[in-house]
């Protein structure tokens, strides 16, 4: 069974929200995401969204652009995040999805890389501007592969939209909560109980909310309410401040667990 | 001569494709915008009412018609093809870059959105925005790369004094393309009251078609104007192109006129070495960047390249899908031409015309000083003069007279 629907099957007999955690693969380079990776499944995340990095992420705040930037000037390249799936996956089954813009694909060679990125042990697909309009428009960007395209739904959608969408939604739904690019925000949206009832409506997989989780109560608080929640800039912005620091597995536990606990906490109680 | 039926009226299809070209490659968080954005077009578009207005404004507020004018010494020094200049130089702004303002602004009026963004390169379409923005009393924003608010500065200080915030991008490279990113993501996060005028035929459907619709004006006069002139078409039209807006206008007109030959002129910057020019036709490849599928400049891992132009307007690694297209099927050429080349075109045109053409406008003039003396006396070429040179005078001066103007 696909990596993401079995995470969500346990965690709804157990009751429990999944924690996932955005990082940008080569950040602050390969071998780095792949000690981060290892630590995460051990501090009780439940799904990593690994960022394939792009020179121009539109979708993306300045936390995460300079993510990207930071891992290019690495020498990140698709392949080497290929080969990072690979290691990781001699040694863990943690839920993978990549989460990613599409030129970098398109250049690769998309049918390629979907049969690769099976194969190397992904799990699902996020692409940011691919959507599924322009899928069956293009023969050559149709999926011949049981890799989970993950599908985004804004604040925006509109709710027939929102059911075409849920309609055809594999692995989970991501609910992005607030307007705008990838980044912390200080509060969470107030019309998120009635969104998510709405696509709850619509939805046969699991509905998870991002863009602009940072703080643990945040994160609790929408466990409460969703089955999974997303945090990416504010895990992002401590590699960053940490860098090349030989604490930087150790130090990064000290934002992530807290944020994993409160997931779970929330879960619990309700 | 191309032997394949084309039909520009039906393109692009319902989703914005110029056959494989074009689409609407973008975030779920932008989508609903588009959707509104294209439909709220399709209704204009087909109210007279909406027509009238713009026609009235164009007229009047614009400048519209434009003369096509005989360069006749240019003409006579080049011993060939008679040179006929489209001079959109002329309007009201300095450049074509009004009339797309003008028609998305009568848009963002009828979409009830009271604050406009755009980006802008050569300042070109930032200024032609703010003054569009001041007349219909918008709030408007305009992004532009560092970079270019140094070599642009007069076009960032009358953006100001129309009531525009200019906004300095220092991301990447600091010029237009990053100028873009910061604007969708401006967009991203205010679509509720927010319309973007994207200033080129360039990103997502509907812009490329709607940008083209825009500035159709400038094709559709000039073929009337060389009729009533020539009595007859002309043999080659010639436009510089960055993402392709004022060659699209100029170009789209004639598309199912066999005889006229179309060359779009891209910035050759310092030759084509990577990251020196900005020539997708040369040394490009296919890809998606900022909302569409086209003709860009990425390395061998699709990461997007560094671009160089002297021009600003022209230093962008894609081109519109529509030209991606033409070029496909064989109706439209791209040749280049370097900085060198369009300094000295600039230089002549000049001196020898008096009238002094934008940077960008100056790609097109290289390529015609190259080709009018190999065609012949009898034949014509139409050339758009997409704007007027004010604003380099000082990167200008400093390149072909070695003076600092400090402005």
């Amino acid at each position: 069974m696909n990596r993401i629907d079995a995470t969500f099957n346990r965690l709804r007999e157990e009751g429990q929200s999944a924690f996932v955690a955005y990082i940008c693969a080569g950040d602050p380079d390969l071998d780095a995401t792949f000690r981060i990776v290892e630590a995460m499944e051990g501090w009780g995340v439940d799904i990593v969204e690994l960022g394939v990095p792009f020179s121009d992420p539109m979708a993306d705040g300045t936390v995460n652009q300079q993510a990207a930037e930071r891992a290019l000037h690495a020498g990140t390249t698709v392949a080497g995040v290929l080969d990072l799936v690979r290691r990781i996956r001699r040694q863990s089954q943690i839920p993978i999805v990549l989460y990613n813009y599409m030129n970098p694909i398109y250049t690769y060679g998309f049918s390629r890389f979907l049969l690769e990125a099976r194969e190397a042990g992904v799990d699902g697909l996020l692409l940011l501007d691919l959507p599924p309009e322009e899928q069956d428009a293009n023969e050559e960007l149709r999926a011949a592969t049981d890799l989970r395209f993950i599908r985004l739904i804004a604040p925006t959608t509109p709710e027939p939209r929102i059911a075409s969408i849920a309609a055809r939604a594999e692995g989970f739904i991501y609910y992005v909560s607030r307007e705008g690019v990838t980044g912390e925000r200080s509060d969470i949206a107030t019309d998120l109980d009635s969104r998510l009832s709405l696509i709850r409506r619509f939805a046969k997989v699991p509905v998870v909310v991002g863009f602009g989780v940072s703080k643990p109560e945040q994160a609790g608080a929408i466990a409460a309410k969703a089955d999974g929640v997303v945090v990416g800039s504010a895990i992002v912005r401590q590699i960053a401040a940490l860098g090349a620091s030989p604490d930087l597995v150790r130090k990064l536990s000290e934002t992530v667990c807290p944020l994993v606990q409160a997931t779970r906490e929330a879960a619990a109680s309700h | 001569m191309s032997t394949i039926t084309i039909n520009p009226a039906a393109l692009p299809d319902a989703r914005g494709h110029f056959g494989t070209f074009g689409g609407a490659f973008i975030p779920e968080t932008l989508m609903t915008a588009f959707e509104e954005l294209t439909a709220a077009y399709e209704q204009a578009k087909a109210d007279p009412a909406f027509q009238a207005e713009l026609a009235g404004l164009l007229k009047d507020y614009v400048g519209r018609p434009t003369p096509l004018y005989f360069a006749e010494r240019w003409t006579e020094r080049l011993g060939g093809a008679r040179i006929y200049l489209k001079r959109e130089d002329l309007l009201h702004t300095g450049a074509h870059k009004i009339n797309n303002a003008l028609g998305q602004i009568l848009l963002a009026k009828r979409l009830g959105k009271p604050r406009i963004i755009a980006e802008t390169g050569a300042g070109q379409h930032g200024v032609a925005t703010a003054t569009v923005a001041a007349r219909f009393g918008f709030d408007c924003v305009i992004y532009m790369g560092e970079v270019d608010m140094q070599r642009q500065a007069l076009n960032v200080a009358r953006m100001r004094l129309l009531g525009a915030e200019v906004r300095g991008v220092t991301a990447g490279q600091r010029t237009l393309k990053e100028a873009v990113n910061e604007a969708l993501r401006d967009w991203v996060t205010n679509v509720r009251t927010t319309h973007y005028i994207l200033g080129s035929a360039l990103g997502a459907h509907p812009f490329p078609m709607m940008v083209r619709d825009f500035h159709r004006i400038i094709g559709v006069e000039a073929r009337r104007q060389i009729l009533e002139r020539e009595e007859r078409l002309p043999d080659l039209l010639v436009a510089c192109v960055g993402g392709g807006s004022n060659a699209m206008g100029l170009f789209h007109p004639f598309l199912e006129d066999a005889g006229v030959r179309m060359v779009g002129v891209e910035a050759g910057g310092h030759g084509i070495k990577r990251g020196e020019h900005a020539a997708r036709f040369q040394g490009g490849k296919l890809g998606v960047l900022q909302g569409t599928k086209t003709w860009l400049l990425a390395d061998a891992d699709g990461q997007i390249e560094l671009t160089h132009s002297v021009s600003a307007g022209l230093d962008y690694a894609a081109v519109g899908p529509e030209h991606a297209y033409y070029h496909e099927i064989g109706r439209t050429e791209y040749t280049y031409a370097t900085d060198d080349e369009a300094l000295d075109a600039f230089r002549d045109l000049s001196q020898i015309e008096g009238i002094i053409p934008a940077l960008e406008t100056a790609h097109a003039l290289a390529y015609v000083k190259k080709v009018a003396p190999t065609m012949g006396r009898d034949q014509t070429i139409v050339v758009n003069l997409s704007g007027r040179g004010d604003k380099d005078v000082a990167q200008a001066a400093r390149f072909l007279l070695g003076e600092e103007i400090k402005f």
